[in-house]
């Protein structure tokens, strides 16, 4: 009894101080999605200007394969970071990746593709308050989400995609997915 | 007299500017044009603003964020409360899309009972070993209570009383 007494302060620091060491080598920018496993947002969103009638970015539209979804903006500055390893995925054929265009004005947001290069096959329009972008639980961009054949999203990745990140943790899920 | 270099007039014109900062409201991350026409329902708004975090900010909620997002959020919550939907509702809408982080406030449930608790437990359980550690102490140190006062004493003491 009397033993436990001087014990205990030492467990529960221990305790303690093992919950707090694992919290600081947290990221808390990383929110886990509750939207894993369930199918993507209701959406219809407008195309941007100059890419054609049937490029808007619908429910419907993203069924049957799988495909990344990635949230940009012409305002957002990690996706300049991120747009160069968008435009290797495209030119490898890897997988079709569409885009959200968020909280943005459509003709920045052309304008932008322009410059930077167009590595999306859809661009859905999703102007302020950004409707869409909050169905998909969005925090900030860059964000992408993996979708499978079915139109559910499988895996979410927050901040700029890197070519490593791409090989080695996006690529497999989504040849995975692609068996299915 | 001038001490410190302030001469009388500075010091009311400091204290008057003192008085000011303390009567000023903080200022409102909620613009006019985002708010309700209905004052009750804005008044709910804003109660639920404060209970819902900024996903950007992250430690502050949406009516004290002036994060584009949060902006976003009060907007939507205030859309959906001018539909009907009651602040369960609302929250849930939230909830159903970024989680039980969502809430600064997290809900009472089986997962989060440590959370909850966990203070409780701890603070129970420091007072249990203070009270048990002072608890005993008497017991092992108690002194013998001292013999009572001899008549001799007990004559001088009421002498130096009297004095």
């Amino acid at each position: 009894m009397r033993r436990l007494l001087y014990v205990l302060p030492v467990v529960v620091f221990t305790v303690l101080a093992l919950f707090f060491l694992k919290g600081l080598t947290l990221n808390p920018r990383e929110i886990p999605s509750v939207l894993i496993n369930r199918p993507v947002p209701e959406m219809n969103l407008a195309p941007l200007p100059g890419r054609g009638e049937n490029s808007g970015l619908t429910t419907e539209s993203l069924k049957g394969r799988v495909s990344l979804v990635n949230i940009y903006g012409s305002w957002c500055i990690s996706c300049v970071q991120e747009h160069p390893v968008l435009m290797e995925i495209k030119r490898r054929g890897d997988v079709p990746i569409h885009a959200v265009d968020w909280r943005d004005d459509p003709v920045l947001g052309a304008a932008w593709l322009k410059k930077n290069g167009d590595p999306y096959e859809r661009v859905g329009v999703d102007p302020p308050p950004g409707r869409t972008a909050v169905d998909f639980g969005v925090t900030g961009a860059p964000e992408s989400f993996i979708v499978d054949k079915a139109g559910i999203i499988r895996y979410k990745h927050v901040g700029p995609i890197s070519m490593e990140i791409w090989t080695r943790t996006l690529l497999p899920i989504i040849r995975q997915l692609e068996k299915q | 007299m001038r001490s410190l270099g302030f001469a009388r007039d500075d010091t009311w014109v400091a204290a008057a500017l003192v008085a000011l900062l303390l009567l000023s409201a903080p200022a409102l991350a909620v613009n006019p044009d985002e708010m309700l026409k209905d004052p009750a329902q804005e008044h709910r708004a804003r109660e639920l603003g404060k209970d819902l975090r900024c996903l950007v900010c992250q430690n502050q909620s949406i009516d004290d964020s002036d994060a584009d997002l949060a902006k976003d959020l009060r907007v939507i919550v205030r859309e959906r409360i001018a539909k009907g939907d009651s602040d369960e509702q609302v929250k849930k809408f939230v909830v159903d899309r970024y989680g039980d982080y969502v809430l600064l406030k997290p809900p009472f449930r089986a997962g989060t009972l440590a959370l909850w608790l966990g203070p409780l437990a701890l603070f129970v359980g420091a007072l249990w070993a203070v009270l048990a550690f002072y608890r005993r102490r008497p017991a092992e140190q108690a002194a013998p209570p001292p013999p009572p006062l001899s008549a001799e004493e007990r004559r001088k003491l009421d002498a130096l009383l009297k004095e």
